[in-house]
């Protein structure tokens, strides 16, 4: 052997194998490959003198009648050798020929890696072993010989693989991730014994562990898959039947890295990853229908029944013209029955909002499915697709020799993950993770060690906005949220972590602008206006497909802000009907849908912010929040914190309000930078907070927390009301979290339930405070009115009772006669509402009717 | 040609072509010599020349690798060829070739910007000091121009002028001709254009839309900028035998083809004789599209800008006579009309669009179509308006919102993509008691956050995006508006219904000599685009103002009424050509202001004294 390379290519050269077209397909633009190791293994492997034959040119007429001749004619030093990715690697090329196998488990083709490839079934265990099959199976002596143009050695890659698959132990696993698994046990050696077990053979492997095991091979994978993963596929398989030598899988394992680090965005992507693995995120938006590729074509002579295969070659069947057997001319036809086909779909992707700069309209990118990934995504779902970048060069037409000087890319896909395919159950707080450069952690943890961190993030939250700096600091520990708990084992289901606000007051107090921030900030707001949404605009919906006439579950405002914030505005003009789906959400945090034969239950783990204007268009001092914005107090008691946005009228507060606002107007954008954080810094911030810090109660701050509720129900009861509620303490062990998440301490100490506490006063002092004696009430917002009042009814009550025993046995009265004989009699002013209220509660206890102008004594 | 002088892969070459251009288009008047997409007939355009193009930019199609640099297969031409600007290769290329570059370019979809009023076409086709050079197809002149454009970076500027001045002759009967074909050319491109919709977001809009390829620093453009762009033309037919061809054979078994589907191609690669391609040098971001203005901005015009600040006031006090006559004898109407069309969202904060002055115009009579005529003045004055009759029909039926269409892979335009300073007039007179549907309520919505936020979210059917936008919105109404607005202003009409019908016929469309009209419409756009400042002792005094206003009466005054009049004195300021506020203007500003709430009040008493 004159060039004693271990490259499969080679040997399928060797074999002249006629029925073996080199089928590349369309290939990628050529200068982008790394070709490094072309001097070295010059003298190895003569570089071919005439063009590839495997690229797609329809330039070069003379290129496809030599393709479409049988390959015998072809010097098979000269097959495919100058194109990097035709070098079949052994499982590449194991492809519908049952009985080559690792013991007799069939390979599946893997025409994720490459389109058709079709190559000479080698089969390194049972073949005698050819100069190239002994180098590969003797790393050592293959170390210096490479896959030509890459610098990948089958045999280290596989023993490096094998290497890996054996040892690797995942330091930073959770449980939850890999659950089941025993943690300090090789992890994908447990993944191959759950393959003996379930029979699913393909082998999921987070390409950033294999970055942390061996970073020479991880930068292989990144560069070479086509070329690496077949050779993955290899090692795996040899691993797994060496261990589980009785099991019995379909086909052989497949290698699905996922997680390649090199690429996260779509926009990113550039001619240089062009051939390598990438994995991107983004949004399917179209699926097309399954599309049944050609693999092998079946002909069968109609004279003499010889039949024979012929592969397809670039999109293309090369009909053979005379038939071998019997010598006649164009007497093959293709039974199409007995051609093979493989399943492929054509997948569009489209960039994900959050990825895409402000102004510009978001990419799409063209995925290829194949096989058993055909049909696993479904429009709108959001998914990270791993897989290899590829280019086409198009044509202009088949007769031209011009070519349109454009690429038509795609994305071969290997892997599908879903971001959000966990959204029906449990959470799916790895999706989401935002990934931190270690610099910006740094940034925001030195922002979390200032001791005025609280104020700073609170000013920075809508600077346009005025003061307000307690519904500021309200809103701030709604966006980090409390902690998640989980009493489900003990029957009560998840206790809610987010925290609802409602904002009240005047029209024109910047309510809407403030729900506007806060749905501009995080990533997952919706904004709806209580006006225009109906009950179905903010749950779910069914609704049939036109294309595939399925019913789909359309999804809501409140479940599309899962795991987000919900902004409400004008929150008091909502119907009934839509508001009572709230009840669920702001205390289960869960949406119950029963509709057109589809039963479920949503997650919706929303916080919600809502702005509610009072009824009589202007706040009425007079009277309670209940009364001035009609919401019914069962939903009003779900909200953690109800502020009132009023507009204080003193001079002061003009004059910094003036102040502000005149410096809005006219300070430059540079000013403004300086004065407050960046946006970005806050998201990050609020992210980073929301995702890695869980503060648990310590027992100071629980003991402080009692402290408090007892406290609040103290006040209360001194004056014959109740406070505080269960629900109140709730909030506050929520708002305590939030803010110790603020400080990004896993431990919620005193100085949080303090600050928790303030707030809450702050924000019943504001919208529980009784108009009538100025004290904190809770039970205006619980039962919707307060206890003087309705001590106050029960005394009209009383004193109407003994104004009519006083007139004597009179059974009928007139009603405005009563009215005015009350008010004579009594001190205080006597509302005709007032008067009401006490007929109908001496009507409950049966003492009197009132038929219409009428009252009537009973008994 | 031109491209081809340049196939020297010397590095750098791309910038330098670039800085090439963009030098000789800013010597003076340069680029009118260019001939513009805008008012050249596509077929009197010279392939592969240098042409320009006043455009909007609709879609940003999927970015594209492409050949830059390629080897051809016969090895007798073996030269390195270029594949920039061009859409397709000459002979064979050779695949395999290692000097084969691949670089990326991406596409922008750009109609022209919508909108855009008859004067402002008409001044600024005429308006070419040298008409185009390559209007009229005469064989020899284009051979001649081929030369010259391949030496071109080495020949001097003074040496191409003469020939550019010499063709203007050759132009004027080349103008007739072209008179004469374009009446024949609609009928042709009607029936072509009927399986084809160019995507306008306006309906009855003409023209040329335009597939400009650029080649780089694609993320500084945004959707909806309005850009003038430099490029070389490409109308190879080649592009669209391509479509026809893939109709014809539709194979399933290429890969290459089933990628796309019929509607996808049809966006994509419509035929170039229709939707040319456009292979971007240089473009230049619009701030107006008033073809009387300079095109140089206005900080590096000095002379021009100092003459017109001198003569503002004057202009201001005319303009306010004639908008006065058209509102019916009410000058306070017209004031307000003023700074309504001058402001300009110059700043947000965060969600905040500041200087936005959304007008609402009550009280307009219904009589005589008053509101079609006011349009009517107004589209004379401003470059770009649209005209919203809010009929029932037509809130219910039309596409407002830009939508993505998945299936052919494009962003549907809507009346809502408008360019930057685009007068929008709703007229709400059209209105008639009804219900409005689904589509209705959605785009009183879409309506209703433009004036707010002056924002449109676009729908992307899986989710909406946001693009904030800057229009000059106008509400024309009987009563007070169901539209938010920044200031509502009840017209006061100065002549008795009967005779309405009179003064309205008597309201000239063309206000005495088109030189005056010339100047509202410099004044107009030179005001917006001034720069304003406020002094610290001012805002002090402004803060004060407030204060003491709020001291005498609280619910007077609140903060949004001085959000409001922060705006109103910015603009009054601007509208005399002052940059800086000064205490007149302040009080200037107040005292309108007062004025206008008078009469809101007035009329709402009057309204609720009505049985």
């Amino acid at each position: 052997m004159s060039s004693p390379t271990s490259t499969p290519g080679r040997k399928r050269g060797r074999d002249g194998n006629p029925a073996t077209p080199s089928s590349e397909g369309p290939t990628s633009p050529p200068s982008q490959r790394r070709r490094g190791q072309d001097s070295s293994n010059g003298d190895l492997m003569p570089m071919p003198t005439s063009p590839a034959t495997d690229m797609l040119s329809p330039a070069a007429p003379q290129d496809t009648s030599l393709f479409s001749s049988p390959r015998a004619s072809v010097l098979p030093n000269e097959v495919d050798m100058s194109s990097p990715l035709m070098y079949g690697t052994p499982s590449s090329r194991v492809e519908g020929t049952p009985r080559s196998s690792v013991r007799g488990t069939p390979a599946r083709q893997r025409p994720d890696l490459g389109s058709v490839r079709k190559a000479p079934q080698v089969d390194l265990h049972s073949e005698p072993p050819s100069a190239d099959g002994a180098v590969a199976s003797e790393p050592n002596a293959g170390q210096r010989l490479v896959i030509w143009g890459t610098d990948v050695n089958v045999g280290t890659c596989k023993e490096k693989f094998q290497r890996f698959l054996q040892r690797f132990i995942d330091p930073t696993a959770t449980e939850d991730e890999n659950a089941g698994l025993d943690l300090n046990e090789p992890l994908y050696m447990q993944k191959l014994e759950e393959i003996s077990v379930v029979g699913d053979p393909v082998l999921n492997v987070n390409c950033l562990q294999v970055q942390s095991f061996d970073a020479e091979l991880y930068r292989q994978l990144i560069c070479y898959p086509q070329e690496v993963i077949p050779t993955f596929d290899m090692a795996v398989n040899e691993l797994f039947f060496e261990r589980f030598p009785d099991s019995i899988l379909e086909y052989q394992i497949q290698v699905r890295p996922y997680n390649a680090l090199k690429t996260r965005n779509m926009r990113s992507l550039n001619p240089e990853d062009i051939d390598q693995l990438i994995t991107i995120s983004g949004m399917v938006i179209r699926t097309s229908q399954l599309i049944p590729e050609m693999q092998e074509a079946f002909f069968q002579c109609q004279v003499c029944a010889y039949s024979t295969r012929v592969e397809v070659d670039r999109g293309r069947i090369a009909e053979p013209a005379v038939c071998r057997h019997c010598n006649n001319t164009h007497s093959l036809a293709l039974v199409h029955n007995r051609s093979a086909f493989s399943d492929k779909q054509m997948i569009k992707i489209q960039e994900s909002p959050e990825d895409m700069p402000a102004g510009q309209t978001p990419h799409t990118t063209i995925v290829y499915a194949h096989n058993d990934l055909v049909d696993k995504v479904q429009p709108g779902d959001r998914i990270n697709i791993t897989g290899i970048y590829r280019a086409v060069p198009m044509r202009v037409s088949p007769i031209q020799s011009n070519v349109k000087s454009v690429y038509k890319t795609h994305i071969d896909a290997i892997h599908f993950r879903k971001t959000d395919e966990k959204r029906l159950h449990g959470l799916d707080e790895d999706a989401e993770q935002k990934l931190f450069t270690e610099d910006r952690v740094q940034t925001l943890k030195e922002l979390a060690a200032k001791p005025d961190v609280y104020e700073r993030l609170s000013s920075a939250l809508a600077p346009s906005i005025y003061e307000h700096e307690d519904i500021k600091k309200g809103i701030l520990l709604q966006l980090f949220g409390g902690t998640r708990k989980d009493f489900s084992q003990t029957g009560r289901g998840n206790f809610r972590a987010e925290v609802n606000i409602l904002l009240c007051g005047d029209p024109g107090t910047s309510k809407s602008q403030l729900l506007q921030y806060v749905f501009n900030l995080v990533p997952r707001g919706q904004y709806t206006s209580g006006k225009g949404s109906s009950a179905v605009g903010l749950t779910a919906y069914v609704m049939k497909d036109p294309e595939t006439r399925q019913l789909v579950l359309q999804t809501g405002a409140l479940v599309l802000s899962d795991n987000g914030i919900c902004c409400i505005d004008e929150f008091d003009k909502m119907s009934d009907s839509t508001r009572s789906v709230l009840h669920e959400v702001m205390e289960q945090q869960t949406l119950s849908i029963a509709k057109a034969g589809i039963i479920c239950q949503l997650n919706a783990r929303t916080a919600v912010l809502a702005a509610a204007n009072p009824v009589e268009s202007q706040w009425n001092p007079k009277k309670t929040t209940i009364e001035n914005i009609q919401l019914p107090h069962t939903l009003l008691s779900r909200f953690d914190l109800i502020f009132l946005m009023l507009d204080p009228q003193d001079e002061a507060y003009d004059r910094r309000l003036a102040h502000h606002l005149v410096s809005l107007y006219y300070q430059s954008e540079e000013q403004i930078e300086e004065e407050f954080l960046d946006m970005a810094v806050l998201r990050d911030y609020i992210a980073y907070a929301r995702t890695y810090i869980n503060p648990r109660l310590s027992e100071e701050a629980s003991q402080a927390l009692i402290e408090a509720y007892v406290d609040m129900r103290k006040i209360g009861s001194g004056r014959g009301m109740v406070s505080a509620y269960p629900r109140q303490l709730e909030s506050l062990i929520r708002l305590a979290e939030a803010h110790a998440k603020v400080r990004f301490s896993e431990k919620v100490e005193t100085i949080d339930v303090e600050e928790a506490k303030r707030l809450h006063r702050e924000a019943l002092k504001q919208s529980a405070t009784d108009p009538r004696t100025g004290f904190v009430d809770i039970s205006i917002l619980t039962t919707g009115m307060s206890a003087t009042a309705r001590k106050r009814k029960e005394e009209v009550a009383q004193a109407l009772k003994k104004l009519i025993q006083a007139k004597g046995k009179t059974p009928a009265m007139k009603y405005q006669q009563l009215l005015d004989d009350l008010r004579g009699q009594s001190e205080t002013a006597i509302t005709k509402e007032l008067f009401d209220e006490a007929l109908r509660s001496l009507a409950d206890e049966d003492y009197l009717t009132v038929t219409g102008k009428t009252v009537r004594l009973l008994a | 040609n031109v491209t081809t002088a340049y196939c020297n892969p010397k590095s750098g070459w791309e910038a330098k072509v670039v800085e090439f251009f963009k030098d000789r288009l800013k010597e003076k008047d340069a680029h009118t010599w260019v001939p513009s997409l805008n008012d050249v007939p596509l077929h009197y355009l010279k392939p592969n020349s240098l042409v320009k193009f006043r455009c909007l930019i609709q879609d940003m199609f999927d970015p594209e690798f492409f050949m830059g640099a390629y080897e051809t297969v016969d090895p007798s031409t073996n030269v390195l060829r270029c594949g920039r600007y061009k859409d397709v290769t000459e002979c064979g290329v050779d695949f395999n070739s290692r000097n084969t570059v691949t670089a990326e370019r991406q596409t922008f979809y750009c109609v022209p910007i919508p909108g855009e009023n008859p004067w402002v076409k008409e001044i600024s086709s005429s308006s070419r000091v040298v008409p185009s050079t390559s209007y009229a197809p005469t064989r020899q002149k284009r051979s001649y121009e081929e030369d010259d454009m391949d030496d071109m970076d080495t020949q001097p500027q003074k040496q191409r002028e003469p020939h550019s001045a010499s063709q203007g002759h050759t132009e004027q009967h080349g103008n007739g001709d072209c008179k004469r074909q374009e009446t024949e050319a609609p009928s042709s491109q009607t029936a072509s254009a009927s399986h084809l919709d160019l995507n306008f977001p306006l309906p009855g809009e003409k023209g040329p839309s335009c597939l400009v390829k650029v080649y780089e620093d694609w993320d500084s453009f945004k959707l909806n900028d309005t850009l003038e762009v430099f490029g070389i033309l490409s109308v190879s037919p080649a592009l669209s035998a391509l479509a026809d061809e893939k109709d014809a054979s539709s194979s399933i078994l290429d890969p290459t083809e089933s990628m796309e589907t019929a509607e996808e191609q049809r966006v994509h690669s419509p035929p170039a004789s229709l939707v040319p391609r456009l292979h971007m040098l240089y473009a230049r971001p619009l701030p107006h599209n008033n073809p009387l203005l300079p095109s140089a901005t206005l900080e590096d015009n000095s002379a021009f800008l100092s003459s017109t600040l001198s003569e503002m006031a004057s202009v201001r006090a005319e303009l306010l006579t004639y908008l006065t006559h058209v509102l019916l004898g009410d000058a306070l109407a017209a004031e307000y009309l003023i700074l309504h069309l001058i402001s300009n969202v110059y700043a947000r904060r965060d969600v905040l669009p500041l200087g936005k002055f959304a007008m609402n115009l009550s009280g307009c009579p219904a009589a005589a179509l008053y509101t079609q005529r006011f349009y009517q003045i107004i589209q004379q004055l401003v470059p770009s308006s649209f005209y919203l009759g809010m009929s029932l029909q037509n809130m219910n039926q039309m596409r407002l919102v830009p939508k993505k269409d998945y299936v052919a892979n494009r962003l549907v335009s809507g009346a809502l993509q408008l360019a930057r300073n685009t007068f929008l007039f709703l007229d709400e007179t059209h209105l008639e008691q009804g219900q409005l549907d689904t589509t209705g309520v959605r785009n009183v919505t879409a309506l209703g956050n433009l004036i707010s936020w002056q924002k449109v979210d676009y729908d992307f059917n899986y989710h909406q995006m946001e693009f904030p936008c800057n229009i000059n919105v106008l509400i024309a109404s009987e009563g007070r508006s169901l539209l938010p607005s920044d200031c509502q202003i009840h017209l006061q009409s100065q002549v008795s219904p009967p005779n309405m019908e009179e003064y309205l016929s008597n309201i000239q469309l063309h206000p005495q000599t088109s030189s005056q009209l010339n100047k509202f419409r410099i004044y107009l756009s030179v005001a917006r685009q001034l720069d304003y400042s406020i002094s610290d002792e001012m805002t002090k005094s402004v803060e004060d103002d407030f204060v003491d206003m709020r001291k005498d009466d609280p619910q007077s005054v609140s903060a949004e009424d001085l959000h409001r009049m922060l705006v109103v004195a910015r603009l009054l300021s601007l509208s005399l050509g002052q940059t800086s506020l000064t205490r007149d203007s302040w009080l200037r500003a107040k005292h309108i202001d007062m004025l206008r709430r008078s009469r809101m009040e007035q009329h709402q008493c009057v309204n609720g004294n009505e049985p």
